[in-house]
């Protein structure tokens, strides 16, 4: 079966490390919030000026003042600080956050992501995208492995506007979770019950699987 | 002291000056933080051809998106359009020229123009559309491109607290581009929820040093809200 957004947070989760400061981007990549490991402690970074991110308010806690990058009403954690936009993109262009895990519309071989426009269609703009994919070492993509006509969104070569170049090594999807290296994708896991095959097939770009062939499943 | 004092009294006496075809530098994320009635003014004042640099452009009916209904903006330097169906409709067809600017890029244009620092070199944006027709050097073997900074005719912003001489404190993340953009602006404009006597505030906790800030005018705030999300339970 393939992972739904709840399970490809789940695993992204495991991305985490106690200590980690992490920018959760928005979609599959907030619900990572959810699934972090009790035994470790993570600081939530929220570009619009956010660091330490709390639960959602009850609803005597909603402020209007106080929302995170997706415009949500949330709180902030015990140890929070907040500060401008200039601060805050200080901390990721200066690479101080540990990680960041955001959605993309497609990656490549390569490691270049495109997530931010449809020429012609679609006007979303990059947010903070940019600014993360060039300042994070560690960024963790999250996506569905190809979209609802079966088209793969991992090519060798992105098709639509670039948000980052050479700066993805991690994408976990609903069917695998591949590292990505010498130009191209090397699969680690696949979800359970999801053959190689099928993962080769919706896969566009080179796909590199172990000599052995085992790939072993995630756990959830 | 009344060299000093910015207080004024009606939102046409905050916004006079501003005519057609002016840039004016926003603070807001989103909704949030955004100085509603200084825009509200700028809607019945019917100036047009304007520029405006906001990492949003508000939603269809609130906010900057209202300046939108009355085609008042030429062109919009922001990072997210996503929530404004009139905003893409405008673009689409070509009637709004819209710079689309990393976030991060966008509050450093703000932050640098307010300091004097004409332009500086990112990383952001190095090989995607936001590169193109810029120049692009090597530091310590990786490319960064050259962003100029911005400044504008205007500055509006909207802040917590301010005494009467202008110096501001945000409250949370409403703080967001709003002290970028209160250095940015010949004249800069803050709607604020509570002006105080000077000295009532800490000058430890003073974000915004008045020496930024020309006019202040005690504003009433709706706070919309775009997306409440509530624990579960």
């Amino acid at each position: 079966m393939s992972l739904n957004r709840d399970q490809i947070a789940m695993r992204v989760a495991q991305e985490l490390q106690d200590g980690y400061y992490v920018n959760l981007g928005i979609g599959i990549p907030t619900l990572v919030a959810n699934y972090v490991p009790n035994d470790i402690e993570v600081m939530l970074q929220s570009e619009n000026g956010l660091l330490g991110i709390g639960p959602y308010p009850t609803e005597d806690q909603v402020d209007a003042d106080m929302i995170n990058a997706g415009k949500e009403t949330v709180t902030a954690a015990v140890g929070a600080s907040i500060f401008s936009s200039a601060e805050s993109f200080a901390m990721i262009r200066g690479g101080h956050v540990d990680l960041t895990v955001l959605g993309a519309f497609e990656v490549d071989q390569n490691g270049n992501i495109a997530s931010y426009m449809i020429p012609g269609k679609l006007v979303k703009g990059m947010g903070g995208a940019m600014d993360l994919v060039a300042g994070a070492d560690n960024i963790v993509v999250t996506m569905t492995h190809a979209d609802k006509r079966d088209n793969s969104k991992l090519l060798e070569s992105c098709t639509l506007p670039l948000t980052g170049v050479a700066c993805v090594k991690r994408v976990v999807t609903d069917l695998a979770v591949m590292e990505i290296k010498d130009g191209a994708f090397h699969l680690i896991e696949r979800a359970p019950g999801i053959s190689i095959e099928e993962i080769q097939q919706k896969t566009a770009g080179k796909l590199v699987v172990p000599d052995d062939g085992q790939v072993p499943e995630m756990s959830l | 002291m009344s060299g000093f004092n910015k207080v004024v009294s009606s939102y046409q006496e905050a916004m006079t000056g501003l005519t057609d075809d002016m840039t004016i530098i926003a603070g807001g994320f989103g909704l949030c933080g955004i100085p509603e009635g200084l825009i509200n003014e700028i809607k019945s004042m019917g100036v047009t051809g304007l520029t405006i640099v906001s990492n949003n452009c508000g939603t269809d009916d609130f906010g900057l998106g209202m300046l939108l209904e009355d085609k008042q903006i030429k062109k919009m330097v922001s990072s997210y359009v996503g929530e404004n169906a009139e905003f893409e409709r405008q673009y689409l067809s070509g009637e709004l020229e819209v710079d689309l600017t990393p976030q991060g890029t966008l509050a450093e244009k703000m932050r640098a123009g307010g300091a004097g620092i004409p332009a500086f070199y990112t990383a952001t944006g190095v090989g995607t559309p936001v590169a193109e027709g810029k120049e692009v050097k090597q530091f310590n073997g990786r490319d960064y491109i050259l962003e100029e900074s911005v400044t504008g005719e205007f500055a509006i912003v909207k802040a917590w607290k301010a005494d009467k001489i202008g110096n501001l404190i945000y409250r949370d993340t409403a703080m967001n581009f709003n002290p970028m953009a209160a250095t940015a602006g010949k004249i800069t404009v803050v709607e604020v929820e509570e002006i105080v006597e000077v000295g009532e505030l800490d000058p430890n906790h003073i974000h915004t040093p008045g020496i930024y800030v020309n006019r202040i005018i005690q504003g009433s705030f709706e706070k919309r809200i775009e997306k409440i999300t509530l624990a579960k339970n």
